[in-house]
């Protein structure tokens, strides 16, 4: 059960080299249903295409991705997918681009205003529904794209390097925000990413990848118990983590 | 905020009236004729003279005006949405769309009259032209989204071609419509001007024509003052559409969080 990836490949032609190139190589793993993992990898090591896959916007040469038992390769709409941009919408309030998906899937407009709200609330973003996204700051403007990302009510997220662009406090603060959000509702996440600290106070499992072709070089377990005080990544044991991370992925 | 934007007008409203003032001073110590350059009071003079008589050939420019004008937009909301939806009439189209913009329309017009008659259908039609290009163009450029990233989300929601369309491509491509529509409207009226030049009984240019061959010069530029009052106005009113159409970018930049 979860969201499972087995033996996915995928290439593309470049015509610099006038040759295809394998970007992925027979990549799998599994994530649990409920759990949080991380993919970390060296850049440009093909995460944004694991990325493309596992939204459904492309289709993978060969190899499964199975989510809770169905088939799901190139198809569209079985996950919340939240790419590195905010991509808010600049033309629509704050509260009419989180409810994008739900429009899109033609949900129904009364029950999504009622949890739209209710979820405004807890995102501290309640006094600025009716604001454009001009007007927000950038954590403000992440906080809608993740909401956004919830409302389209899939229990499995795809966040691919969603704090990438803040700055490190308000991405600090922004990971301890999510991470309190995660220990309610328990998605499945998938969580992009190349900061190693981030990567270990939020999973329960970190995977890391190879270099392009991208595969899987390593699956570490992150001992802590959910939900995870920030301090853990003073103790020793994360100490050991992270330079063990930073040995698989500096070589 | 709407007494602070007068206040930042009245520079150049004084700088205006300073003007006025000089031309009126010069004209006046230079001795220059009246069939040469009259004075700003002359002009305004041959405005109030001549009310009934402008404001007759007025509503005939409007008329044409507006009628070239809606149609343009039309006939380019049409154009712009096929070309956009399909590639290959794009390719088709396109580079008959610039050689329709490199033909002197003074070259056409008169042919338009032969054809159709001293009506109103040609002058209709020489706006018709004029406008067309610039609103496609501006439409064209505002449709055609260039964000991967934006497009790949939807994809990922499971948006159909149609929702991809008004949620994102049409919204996106309302501020470029508006400045086409804004430079399309002050190209009407010199297209209903010209074709009116070229033979008519009434309108703004036929207005315009019999008072320069009169040496009547003060109605000439009375004239002018109407022709550019007319264009000033449709362009406030589309102004005034577009902020009422784009409140995100009406909005007062100085309120953002950041």
């Amino acid at each position: 059960m979860g969201l499972t990836l087995q033996g996915l490949s995928k290439s593309y032609y470049n015509p610099h080299l006038d040759r295809q190139m394998r970007i992925i190589n027979s990549l799998s793993f599994e994530i649990e249903t409920g759990s949080f993992v991380s993919l970390i990898g060296p850049s440009g090591c093909g995460k944004s295409t694991i990325c493309n896959l596992i939204a459904g916007i492309e289709s993978p040469d060969c190899g499964q991705i199975m989510l809770d038992s169905s088939l799901i390769n190139g198809l569209s709409g079985n996950i919340g997918y939240m790419p590195q941009k905010d991509l808010l919408l600049p033309w629509r309030t704050l509260l009419e681009n989180v409810l994008l998906g739900c429009e899109i899937q033609h949900q129904d407009k009364h029950n999504a205003l009622e949890e739209a709200h209710k979820w405004l609330n807890q995102f501290g973003l309640a006094s600025f529904t009716n604001h454009y996204p001009h007007q927000l700051s950038g954590g403000m403007r992440q906080r809608g794209a993740l909401l956004r990302t919830i409302l389209f009510g899939k229990k499995t997220l795809l966040l691919d390097e969603p704090f990438g662009a803040l700055d490190a406090l308000t991405r600090q603060e922004i990971q301890r925000w999510l991470s309190s959000i995660w220990n309610q509702t328990r998605h499945t996440v998938l969580f992009i990413t190349h900061d190693i600290d981030e990567a270990i106070l939020l999973s329960d499992k970190i995977i890391v990848l190879s270099q392009q072709p991208a595969s899987v070089l390593q699956e570490l377990i992150v001992p802590f118990p959910q939900p995870r005080n920030p301090d853990v990544l003073l103790s020793s044991a994360s100490l050991d983590l992270k330079k063990e991370l930073l040995n698989l992925l500096i070589k | 905020m709407i007494k602070k934007k007068w206040k930042d007008r009245i520079p150049s409203l004084l700088f205006f009236l300073f003007l006025l003032g000089m031309w009126q001073f010069l004209t006046i110590t230079a001795q220059i004729p009246l069939w040469i350059l009259p004075t700003p009071f002359q002009i305004a003079q041959a405005l109030w003279e001549t009310r009934q008589l402008l404001w007759m050939h007025t509503l005939t420019t409007l008329l044409e005006t507006t009628v070239g004008f809606l149609l343009a937009v039309i006939f380019s909301l049409i154009t712009a949405g096929i070309m956009v939806l399909s590639p290959w009439i794009k390719r088709l189209i396109y580079p008959f769309l610039i050689i329709s913009q490199t033909v002197p329309l003074i070259a056409i017009a008169p042919l338009l009259i032969l054809w159709l008659g001293y009506g109103l259908t040609p002058k209709i039609i020489i706006i018709i032209i004029v406008c067309f290009f610039p609103i496609t163009i501006s439409l064209i450029e505002g449709l055609e989204l260039t964000d991967r990233d934006l497009l790949n989300l939807l994809k990922s929601m499971g948006a159909t071609r149609w929702q991809v369309f008004y949620i994102v491509r049409w919204p996106h491509a309302l501020p470029s419509f508006f400045s086409g529509l804004k430079i399309a409207a002050t190209y009407s009226v010199m297209g209903a001007v010209i074709g009116e030049w070229l033979g008519s009984s009434s309108g703004l240019g036929v207005y315009l024509t019999r008072s320069s061959h009169s040496f009547l010069t003060d109605r000439v530029f009375a004239a002018i003052f109407t022709i550019t009052l007319l264009s000033f106005v449709y362009f406030t009113l589309i102004s005034a559409l577009a902020r009422i159409a784009l409140p995100w970018i009406a909005k007062d930049p100085d309120d953002n969080l950041n």
